[in-house]
């Protein structure tokens, strides 16, 4: 119980730390005009979540355990990626008049991750 | 930014304000991320539903729609960056999840419930959307109500 707790709090550490990285990087190469930085989290980091959760299916994996599960996935995978951000984006595109482009940024949030996470899947069955 | 003059101190303290913020995201990570933890903990999986992670996603989303609003620019509520980076970028970004959304929706298709897959999708997208805009619009109504 308390080592699940430990598990989660390192991994979201690191994820938190890994997406302020991120988002702030491409804030900066690219700007902020649209929220790729956002993007380009919830899109990576669903297609590592595929591969995880594919690998969780075998009982031999690492992944079938419980704490390196809630380490790499509830805490790392779970803090890197956010709903809130896309939330409060998608909103601020819609307010500034900006109604396409926030139903564009829902649709290739959506899109993208659940095509990502298939991918996840699929590389793993075909390797294995 | 300000018209300062240029001094030998300014990378460390620029340095040294990167590291503060850093330890605001991480620390409101690892609290939103536990409070996410101990949500699937107590929240039941209802006929093979989600309901876990449809909790934080809306519940995430509301209150950063409340708070941004809240110490915004007419906000009523006096915030420094570390605070909002602390709450925002910290709390609410590890509390909430698209990686889980993600993976749930995958399973769910992959077990042929599509149906439960398209509703889980489409329920997740416009509650989260509308608990955004309620957290802001209640916010809104308290930044223009009179007094401190």
């Amino acid at each position: 119980m308390i080592g699940g707790f430990i598990s989660v709090a390192l991994g979201s550490v690191l994820g938190a730390c890994a997406r302020y990285f991120v988002s702030g990087f491409v804030a900066r190469r690219i700007g902020e005009t649209f929220p790729y930085g956002t993007l380009l989290i919830n899109v990576t980091g669903a297609f590592v979540i595929g591969i995880f959760g594919d690998l969780a299916t075998d009982n031999a994996s690492l992944f079938a355990a419980p704490d390196p599960w809630l380490f790499a996935v509830t805490g790392f995978l779970g803090a890197y990626t956010t709903v809130s951000s896309f939330s409060l984006q998608t909103l601020s595109l819609a307010r500034d008049g900006e109604g396409g482009r926030a139903l564009l940024y829902v649709a290739l949030s959506v899109a993208l991750s659940l095509a990502a996470a298939t991918l996840g899947f699929v590389l793993v069955d075909a390797l294995r | 930014m300000d018209a300062a003059p240029m001094t030998t101190s300014q990378p460390i303290s620029n340095t040294r304000a990167t590291a503060i913020l850093y330890a605001c995201v991480a620390a409101g990570g690892v609290l939103g991320s536990l409070a996410r933890y101990i949500a699937a903990l107590v929240i039941p999986v209802v006929s093979g539903f989600p309901w876990p992670t449809l909790f934080v996603n809306i519940t995430g989303s509301f209150i950063i729609g409340f708070y941004a609003t809240l110490s915004g620019p007419d906000g009523r509520l006096f915030a420094s960056t570390p605070q909002r980076q602390f709450v925002m970028t910290g709390f609410c970004g590890g509390y909430t999840t698209f990686s889980s959304f993600s993976l749930e929706t995958v399973r769910l298709l992959r077990a042929g419930s599509a149906h439960t897959a398209l509703t889980y999708i489409a329920v997740s997208v416009v509650t989260w959307l509308i608990a955004v805009w309620l957290g802001y619009a209640l916010a809104s109504r308290l930044n223009r109500l009179k007094g401190s």
